[in-house]
């Protein structure tokens, strides 16, 4: 197994939002940052909604269906899995995930998409 | 071995219909299409819908990829004109020439136009293609007065499309004695006629006509009476004629009267040919609707997969709604005394006719006919299809039992038996949706119309589909009520209660308490409008943005693209020129795109979510405040320019729209609600088709209620009349409150009123009469309400927390989503397209 060893410094833990999510700049990309308060749990996926191509899904609300998190895209509606990136609702294709652990208070991301 | 190919002629509903069931149980045989007219089936029964709003498009059949989709060659514009019978060989207008192994006659039928003379002059149509509909159309625009020949179900329906197109005179002339020959007696005839007469339609019964007037095109027609009618168009729909050329010129058997002639199995006098549909004579008989089209489609198709089926006759029960008014006859619906009893209710002032004929032993129903009131159809043709054993009172089927509770929908479906057929189009019975519903698949109308296809035809099935689904829930104990999401098991009317009792003031306070897991974006946006409507706190605080819908959370409606919009209020749509001046400096500094919104203010779309605060921080240092674009609450009251300037105004209407715009600002509710001030009963403002609207009288306002524009527009509702501004003001108050409290989400009080048991009179009694008693407690809350309004874009500019929310990268807050494009237009910017299809 490779190990992850491009881990992006996105924020300070007090820069995310609660419960909701950021959007972090890496070069030309987006990625979607989420701090998952309730459940402890951070999850980073592509920012880009599958559906209609929109850089939209950290603005997006995020919750859970039956223990699975997901995130709800701002546009349609559509909601993805935080966990795997799957479509939860409808058959648009699945988004990129990525790992995401926490260092003395900065969020880091690792930039190679979970697979 | 080669796979047997199969040519279908005519490319009609029944065609298509043939099509979809045959590539559903097979993929074996090669099929070509030929059609003759340019679009792909549409749905004729709808036809007159296009007049209506409904395009082309909308009433396809299928999608434009479906036959390529199924592996079906659809040829279209390219009618067959000649069959070989021996050499098994169809050519066809382009002068091609194809082999069939099978070949299926679906080409339905045409107009009957009588040989009248004249009939060949400018301005008289047929009623069958959108082509017809087309020249129709057109033709009206120089059209005042019109004649439908034919009094049966389509020159009713022709008759009406005519006064829909704005004809000013429009009559219908028939040939028998009474309109609709076919489906109903002289009683129920006489019914519709008065009721026809009284929306302006002529009708004239025993006329026979004998010549069209006019040189060159039509101008007056002429009867056998000798008296003359004036018209400058003229649709003939004298019934129809079966396409049975081809198969008539080819040697195959067709009936004296027209009509190609099939066995039970649908096969023609030639083994290898076979006709469905309108163009196919079964036992003497064309039948001329579609139910029993999709039946010979379903016998033909399941016939040739080595199934084994036979069509044996069919129920020509109808149903319609005829310029509003209901027409069904079912059964046997002309059998007499001393054959049977007959039942008849008449209601001369309401125009209800009702008859069913009972077997003399009084235990079956034999058939009927109802006018003006048709809700007991489907259960009345359901008892007497099924033989059901009737009731010791059968006039209690059509009167409804009295003094009983049960509507007569309710009772009476427990009683049929699973193989009732319910959707006789798509020949769906009881059993198929009770199965659907019970085991788990179908909870819904929409997945039950997927899953067993049922009330995906003509559509009257659909409130006995909705019946037997609710019952069969509510028989397993489901559909105990409206709870919100996995998340809450509570109804919102319950939770917003319990958010009032234990005083909760966040969402996440609102989860621990009265929720579980984590929440979701149907229960998060729900509970954060209750909270709003309950407190009238800024929304945004607590951690409540991310319980927020995006364009709540972002105090602005999020476009396509990505970009926002800024709607500042403008108060009954009264602004000052420096007003004006400063929105379009904004704009030009920002780059925005400005338009006037329907709502009398003026919106700025193009906003990158970074810039939004500096925006709204010019616009408040100006004057303006939040509008409310984004949120679930009051939008815009609209006024008309009322007694100041205008000569016919009776108030001030600007003075008093203002004031309630003012008053009734960032309340939130379950959905967004509108209001309007007309000053006189022209009616500029448009009120009557507001939430709740105000038009001024001599001796005051008259308040109207529940009116919705939208996708299903409907007219508000007179509450009280005459009242002076503050009785009007606390009515008001009463209804909002009443209305955020009790309707569900996402319900606009137009839908709100619909579900109302007791209607309007309900309504008014809890308003005026405070019926309820809660006059005093919705008065002092929504007082509490109007008390705690701040503009929340100012909070948001001046709280440096909320502020910091504004921007779209947390590691780069400077940078806005390059993503973002946008394109020129007319010398503004508009947003680029969706990036897929
Ligand atoms: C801007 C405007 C169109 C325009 O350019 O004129 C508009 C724009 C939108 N309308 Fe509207 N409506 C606008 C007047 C209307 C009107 C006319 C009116 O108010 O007199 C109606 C019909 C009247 C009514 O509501 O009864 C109207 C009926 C709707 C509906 C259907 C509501 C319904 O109950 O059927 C929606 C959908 C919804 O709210 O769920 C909608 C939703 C929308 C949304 C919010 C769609 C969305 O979620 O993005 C659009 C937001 C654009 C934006 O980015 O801000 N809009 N919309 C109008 C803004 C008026 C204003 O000053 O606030
Ligand atoms: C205005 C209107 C309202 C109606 N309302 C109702 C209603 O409320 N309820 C109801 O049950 N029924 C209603 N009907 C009747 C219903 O539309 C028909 O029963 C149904 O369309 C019959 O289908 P079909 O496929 O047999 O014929 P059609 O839909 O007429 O299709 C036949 C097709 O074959 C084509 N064709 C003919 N000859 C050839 C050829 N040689 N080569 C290639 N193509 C050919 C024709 O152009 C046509 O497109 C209504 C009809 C109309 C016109
Ligand atoms: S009518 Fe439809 S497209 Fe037009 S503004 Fe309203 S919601 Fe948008
Ligand atoms: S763009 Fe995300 S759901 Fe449509």
């Amino acid at each position: 197994m490779k190990e992850q060893s491009n881990w992006l410094a996105a924020c300070r833990v007090e820069d995310a939002i609660e419960n909701g999510g950021v959007c972090v700049k890496h070069g030309e990309e987006q990625i979607a940052l989420f701090y998952f308060t309730r459940r402890n749990e951070w999850y980073a996926t592509q920012n880009e909604c599958p559906h209609k191509k929109q850089m939209a899904l950290s603005r997006g609300m995020i919750g859970s269906t039956t223990d699975e998190p997901k995130v709800a895209c701002p546009f349609h509606k559509k909601t993805f899995s935080l966990s795997t990136g799957e479509c939860l609702s409808g058959d648009e294709c699945a988004i990129k995930t990525y790992p995401v652990k926490i260092e003395n208070g900065t969020v880091y991301i690792g930039t190679t998409p979970k697979s | 071995m080669k796979e047997p190919q199969i040519i279908v002629i005519g490319n009609g509903m029944v065609g298509y219909k043939f099509c979809e069931k045959l590539r559903s149980k097979t993929k074996s045989f090669k099929i070509i299409v030929f059609g003759e007219e340019p679009r792909r089936a549409y749905d004729r029964v709808h036809l007159s819908e296009y007049f209506n709003g409904k395009t082309a498009d909308d009433l396809s059949l299928s999608t434009e990829n479906w036959y390529q989709e199924q592996d079906i060659t659809l040829f279209l514009n390219n009618p067959v004109t000649q069959i070989d019978r021996e050499h098994r060989k169809v050519y066809t207008a382009n002068g091609a020439d194809y082999s069939y192994d099978i070949l299926v006659f679906a080409t339905g039928s045409g107009a009957f136009v009588p040989n009248i003379p004249g009939i060949e002059k400018d301005g008289v149509f047929v009623y069958r293609t959108i082509e017809d509909l087309d020249l129709i159309s057109g033709y009206a625009k120089k059209a005042k007065t019109a004649s439908v020949i034919g009094g049966g179900l389509l020159g009713l329906e022709a008759a009406k499309a005519l006064i829909d197109l704005g004809i000013e005179k429009t009559s219908i002339i028939e040939f028998a004695p009474r309109l609709m020959p076919r489906q109903i007696d002289a009683a129920g005839s006489d019914m519709l006629k008065s009721k026809l007469a009284d929306l302006g339609l002529h009708i004239h019964l025993n006329k026979n006509t004998t010549s069209i007037e006019g040189d060159g095109r039509i101008t007056a027609l002429k009867f056998s009476d000798d008296t003359v009618i004036d018209v400058d168009m003229l649709v003939i729909s004298a019934g129809i004629k079966p396409r049975d050329e081809l198969a008539k010129a080819c040697g195959v058997e067709v009936g004296a009267r027209g009509g190609i002639i099939v066995n039970e199995k649908m096969q023609t006098s030639d083994p290898a040919i076979y006709a469905i549909g309108e163009c196919a004579l079964y036992d003497g008989m064309i039948y001329g609707l579609i139910a029993p089209g999709y039946e010979m489609a379903e016998v033909l198709a399941t016939n040739l997969c080595q199934g084994d089926k036979a069509f044996t006759g069919f129920d020509m029960s109808t149903k319609l709604k005829l310029i509003g008014i209901d027409v069904a006859s079912f059964g046997d619906n002309f059998i007499t005394e001393p054959d049977c009893r007959t039942i008849i209710f008449e209601n001369k002032h309401k125009g209800v006719y009702k008859r069913i004929n009972v077997s003399n032993d009084g235990q079956y129903l034999l058939g009927g006919i109802l006018i003006g009131d048709a809700t007991a159809y489907n259960l009345l043709l359901q008892t007497s299809n099924n033989r059901i054993v009737l009731p010791e009172n059968p006039e209690e089927l059509i009167l409804g039992a009295r003094g009983g509770s049960e509507p007569a929908g309710g009772a009476g479906i427990t009683g049929l038996p699973d193989s009732a057929l319910i959707c006789s189009c798509e020949g769906v019975t009881k059993g198929d949706i009770c199965a659907a519903v019970a085991d788990g698949s179908c909870e819904n109308i929409d997945d039950l119309k997927k899953c067993t296809k049922a009330g995906t035809g003509c559509g009257g099935c659909l409130p006995m589909v909705k019946d037997l689904m609710t019952y069969t829930l509510k028989s397993q104990g489901k559909y105990i009520k409206n709870v919100i999401c996995e998340h809450f098991n509570y109804s919102r009317q319950e939770l917003f209660d319990l958010i009032h009792i234990h005083e909760l003031k966040s969402y996440d306070e609102v989860l621990d308490a009265l929720g579980k897991n984590d929440g979701c974006e149907v229960c998060k946006p729900l509970v954060s409008s209750l909270l709003a409507s309950l407190w009238n706190e800024m929304i945004l605080k607590k951690g409540n943005d991310v319980a927020q819908d995006s364009n709540d959370r972002f105090l602005a409606n999020i476009q396509k693209g990505g970009s926002y919009s800024v709607v500042p209020r403008v108060p009954g749509g009264e602004i000052t020129p420096d007003k004006l001046i400063v929105i379009g400096e904004v704009a030009k500094k920002y780059n925005l795109y400005t338009k006037i919104t329907g709502g009398q203010r003026i919106d700025m779309f193009g906003a990158h979510l970074n810039d939004l605060p500096i925006i709204w921080e010019e616009l408040i240092a100006a004057g303006f405040e939040s509008g409310h674009a984004y949120g679930k609450g009051l939008r815009t009251v609209k006024s008309c320019v009322g007694s100041t300037w205008c000569r016919f105004g009776l108030h001030d209407s600007v003075s008093f729209a203002i004031r309630i715009e003012e008053r009734y600002r960032g309340i939130r509710a379950p959905h967004k609600f509108k209001s309007a001030v007309s000053g006189c009963i022209r009616e500029c403002a448009e009120a009557q088709s507001k939430d709740f609207g105000i038009i001024a009288t001599e001796k005051g306002w008259n308040l109207y209620v529940c009116g919705n524009g939208g996708s299903k527009p409907q007219h508000a509702l007179l509450l009280a009349t005459d009242l002076d501004s503050e009785t009007c003001i606390q009515y008001i108050d009463r209804f909002l409150m009443f209305y955020i409290r009790t309707a569900d989400p996402l319900t606009r009080t137009a839908t709100w009123l619909n579900k109302m048991e007791g209607g309007i009179d309900y309504l008014r009694n809890v308003i005026i009469n405070d019926s309820l008693g809660m006059a005093a407690q919705w008065e002092n809350e929504i007082e509490n309400l109007i008390a705690s309004y701040k503009c929340e874009w100012k909070e948001a500019v001046e709280n440096p927390a909320i502020r910091k929310r504004f921007s779209h990268f947390v590691n780069a807050p400077e940078d806005k989503d390059p993503t973002i494009e946008f394109v020129e237009m007319r010398g503004q910017k508009r947003t680029a397209e969706w990036k897929t299809l």
